[in-house]
Order: C-alpha cells, then sequence, then structure tokens
C-alpha cells in the first residue's frame, strides 16, 4: 500500500511538470463528455421519458457509469497500455522485480488526466442527486456507492481481460472495447431501454447491468427487492474468471525478445 | 510545367498516404465490428424513443436507420478529432522547415495527406458495414436512395463534405503555428466539433433554435447534408441551400487557412525557424 501511494506520488509530479497540458487534456476529457450530455439532453427536449424513465433519472444512470469508468481508466490503466509493455519487453523488467506483476502493471500508468471525466461525473451527480426524486436515505446513499464502487471494479475486470488475452495475441484486442468503452457510451441510459437480449447479455455475460441497472431500479423505488439491491456484489464475482485469464496468459508468456 | 505535371507530386502524396492507410487491415477488422455494434446499439436506442412518442420524431425511422450507418460506415471519413499527429509535430519541432523546402505548396500537400488518410480508411471500412446494414429487416435496415438524382447528389454532397472537414482540420493544424500547443484548439474541435455536425445526435433532432443556427455554420455542411439527402429527408429548396452553403464554406475555410499560413509561414521566417 505504502509502495502504491509512491506510485500514485511519482506519476503526479510527472505530469505535474507539464502543467498547461495537464489541465489543456483534463478539460478536454471534461469537455467531450459532456458533449455525450448534450445528447442526451437534445432527446429529452423532444421527449419526455423513455421506457418510464425520466431525464433526470437518465441523467443519474449516466453519472454513475461515467464515474466508475473513469475511476477505473485512472487507477487501471496500466492494463490498458498493456500491448506496449508486453511489445517493448518492459513486462521482463517487471516479473525479475519481487512484487506481484499485477500491482506493478497498475503502478505502471496513473493517468490523472482522465479524472476530467470524473469531474464531469461529479458535477452531473450534483445536478442530478437533488433533482432524480430518490429518497436519499442510508439504504439509498450506500446503494448509490455499491454501485459506483462496483462498476469500477468491474471495468477494472475488463482491462484485466483485455491484458490477460494480450499474453496469447502479443497484440492489443481492439475489439474488447465495445465492452469498455460500448458500456461507457451506451450505460448512459438504463439498460433496459435497448430490449431484453441486450439486457440479458449484459446481466450474464459482461455483468454491467448488476451493477447498473438492476441496483438502479431499486433506488428509484421501482422495485424493492433485496437481492436487486445487493446484485452490485454479484458482478464482483466477473473479477474472478478475468484474473485466471491473467494467470494462465502469465504461465504461458514468452517474451517478445525485443 | 503543364498541369499534369504540376499536379503529379499531390497525387503521389496522395498514393502513398492511400496505401499506407490501407495497412491497417486487422484495426480496420475491429473498427467494423465496433462500429457494428454502436450502429445497432444505437438504432435500439431510437427504437425506444419512438415507441415513447412517434409523433415527436422528426425523420421516419427508416431515415434514422441510413443515419445511423452511414454515421457508423463513413466514421473515419468525418471524424473531426481525426487530426495527423505527424503535422502538429512538424509544427512544433520545426521539421515544417524541411518541407518548405520543397518546390511545393505546403497547404496543398498537407490537405492531400489528410484526403488520402480518410479516404483510405473508410474504403477498408465501410463496405463490410454497408452490405450487412443493407441486408437488415426494414425499418432498421440500409434502404435504397429515394432517387437516382438523390443518389448523385448524395456523393456529390459526400465528397464536398470531406473536402469541407479537411478545410476544418487544416485550420486547426495552422493555428497551431500560433499557439504552439496543438491541445486547446484539438479539445474544442473534437468535444464540440462532434456534437455540432451531428455525430452524437442527428441535427434534425436538435431544438430549434439551435438547429437553424448550427444549419449556417460549417458544421451543418459535414456529414448532415450528404445523409439526409440520400434518405430524403432533405430535399428542394432546402437542400439546395444547404449545398450552396457547403460550397460557400469549402471556399472562405480554404481562403482562411491558406492566408492564416501565408501570414505563419512569413513569421517563421523572420525568425530564422
Amino acid at each position: 500500500m505504502k509502495l502504491y501511494l509512491r506510485y500514485l506520488a511519482i506519476h503526479f509530479k510527472s505530469q505535474m511538470q507539464y502543467k498547461t497540458s495537464f489541465f489543456l487534456t483534463l478539460i478536454g476529457q471534461f469537455l467531450t463528455a459532456f458533449s455525450t450530455f448534450l445528447g442526451i439532453w437534445v432527446m429529452f427536449t423532444r421527449f419526455n421519458t423513455v421506457k418510464g424513465f425520466t431525464y433526470t433519472e437518465v441523467s443519474l444512470c449516466y453519472a454513475v457509469v461515467l464515474m466508475a469508468f473513469s475511476l477505473a481508466e485512472t487507477f487501471f490503466r496500466g492494463f490498458d497500455t498493456f500491448p506496449r509493455m508486453i511489445g517493448n519487453g518492459e513486462f521482463d523488467r517487471i516479473l525479475v522485480r519481487p512484487r506481484s506483476p499485477v500491482f506493478q502493471v497498475l503502478g505502471s500508468k496513473i493517468d490523472f488526466t482522465r479524472l476530467g471525466r470524473l469531474l464531469h461525473a461529479a458535477v452531473i451527480f450534483a445536478w442530478a442527486i437533488p433533482r432524480s426524486g430518490v429518497n436519499w436515505n442510508a439504504a439509498n446513499i450506500a446503494t448509490l456507492c455499491g454501485m459506483i464502487l462496483a462498476g469500477s471494479l468491474v471495468f477494472a475486470g475488463l482491462f484485466l481481460l483485455y491484458a490477460g488475452i494480450c499474453f496469447f495475441t502479443l497484440d492489443g484486442l481492439e475489439v474488447m472495447n465495445i465492452f469498455t468503452d460500448g458500456s461507457r457510451e451506451f450505460g448512459r441510459y438504463p439498460l433496459s431501454v435497448y430490449g431484453d437480449a441486450v439486457l440479458r447479455f449484459l446481466t450474464f455475460v459482461v455483468p454491467i447491468a448488476l451493477f447498473l441497472y438492476y441496483p438502479f431500479l431499486t433506488l428509484l423505488g421501482k422495485s424493492d427487492s433485496l437481492l436487486w439491491r445487493i446484485c452490485p456484489l454479484f458482478a464482483l464475482l466477473f473479477l474472478v474468471p478475468c484474473y485466471l485469464v491473467w494467470r494462465v496468459g502469465l504461465l504461458h508468456y514468452r517474451s517478445t525478445g525485443s | 510545367m503543364t498541369p499534369s505535371l504540376r499536379l503529379r507530386p499531390y497525387l503521389s502524396f496522395f498514393r502513398l498516404r492511400f496505401l499506407g492507410g490501407m495497412q491497417y487491415r486487422v484495426a480496420a477488422l475491429a473498427g467494423i465490428l465496433t462500429q457494428f455494434a454502436w450502429g445497432a446499439m444505437n438504432l435500439l436506442l431510437y427504437t425506444a424513443f419512438y415507441e415513447a412518442d412517434p409523433t415527436a420524431f422528426p425523420m421516419d425511422f427508416a431515415q434514422i436507420s441510413v443515419y445511423v450507418w452511414f454515421n457508423q460506415a463513413f466514421l473515419t471519413m468525418f471524424m473531426l478529432w481525426f487530426l495527423d499527429a505527424d503535422i502538429f509535430a512538424a509544427i512544433r519541432d520545426g521539421n515544417v522547415a524541411y518541407e518548405l523546402v520543397r518546390p511545393l505548396d505546403l497547404y496543398r500537400m498537407w490537405f492531400v495527406k489528410n484526403l488520402a488518410t480518410r479516404t483510405a480508411r473508410v474504403v477498408l471500412r465501410c463496405l463490410p458495414i454497408l452490405v450487412v446494414a443493407a441486408f437488415l429487416p426494414a425499418p432498421y435496415g440500409l434502404t435504397l436512395p429515394v432517387s437516382f438524382g438523390a443518389f448523385l447528389l448524395f456523393l456529390l454532397t459526400m465528397v464536398l463534405a470531406l473536402v469541407l472537414v479537411v478545410a476544418c482540420c487544416m485550420l486547426i493544424y495552422i493555428v497551431t503555428f500560433y499557439t504552439m500547443n496543438p491541445l486547446g484548439v484539438r479539445i474544442i474541435a473534437t468535444s464540440m466539433g462532434e456534437f455540432l455536425c451531428g455525430a452524437i445526435v442527428p441535427i434534425p433532432f436538435m431544438p430549434d433554435g439551435l438547429r437553424r443556427v448550427i444549419e449556417l455554420t460549417p458544421f451543418g455542411a459535414m456529414q448532415n447534408l450528404p445523409f439526409r439527402i440520400y434518405s430524403g429527408h432533405l430535399s428542394g429548396a432546402e437542400m439546395w441551400r444547404g449545398i450552396l452553403l457547403q460550397v460557400f464554406w469549402i471556399a472562405t475555410l480554404i481562403l482562411i487557412g491558406r492566408l492564416l499560413m501565408a501570414h505563419a509561414l512569413r513569421r517563421v521566417a523572420v525568425q530564422g525557424g
């Protein structure tokens, strides 16, 4: 843990060396996310509800997925750039050090500019939370925090899976972006909007709905199922196969030699 | 020199860039799958809104489908944030001086390079998406153009829109001569530009006042125009006005770009590079 804080400090300091560039990129992340939000706003200037969800409810859902994603993207980005690490032999150096490879890859890249999205999510939260009509009692607050936390861990699992597959392909499998970027893009609407087939897929295969959709319904009072409230916990099971793929990949690893 | 000889270097630049762009086949495959997923998810989303209130829809559903599939198929042709990192690097580290030594027009050279990269990417990606989309059941699939005339105008405005997008990118490169840090301009172009040109939500969906303003700007004359002409959503006087504006903006942006570039290059020369 102490070592991780050191990593954090080093990355923070190094990014602060180029302050203008850092803040501009941060603002860029903020604005890019904002243009997605404008897309939601445009749709709701024409439509009152979609599948029974109002504008503020959709905004809340959007803020949850965005915050979960940007947390994962800031702190687990090492796995995102993993193909480069394998390609240039950097990973060999990691293997000879007496620390767990997962930990070192995590520490290899922490990109604070990604917090621009987090900032944007926070703004949307500040706007949507009082307007959403949700009764903010302790249980609901806990559910919301659980959704965000479990969400960022599921995204982290996807990054880990992506890195694990790299051991076999030696190259980034860009198709995986469908699930990471796609979940961020399309998770802005409650997932039932996309129909049953998509919802089932995102429940049982890639468990986005477990942290984003079912607990969200209990938050809005559309359901009072306790099972749905604690769904984010089940989403964490997704980390098991992701970690296994990584382990198997690690055993198969042969250096590229460069 | 005869005109054909004068154009030859630019043609070979186009060819080089085009062939270079064609090398990324695996990336293209991933891109195709991604764009296909994006298109399908977007259509499911529009379906949900359509069920909520069909009367609030500014276009037929079939026209939306055409728009969504074209948007995905021609993404690499029209996306504003797809900029050439080499050009930014050349401006910043001064390598642009080497390019100036060549007996070529820098503006035209960069313009052609950008045209070629975009065309190559789109050639690799668009066909599979269009073919699959064409076989999807109505109203989710890609329909035929409303008429042969509309199809010809679609082709024309596609080319013009591509030229306009590149002219817009040229301005971003050229402004970098003055700011040296490309980030600021890029950010505005990439974040707001995508929204304004209708890449996130088609322009007809926007509130009336906003829509009217955007349609007068260069952003309204980009992908918005050809996609809607193809499906027949835009026709008659309104369409011709759009095409006129498109030509007007191409001429204006190229003129501004050339003036700014000439000015910037003079400054570079005074400073000694």
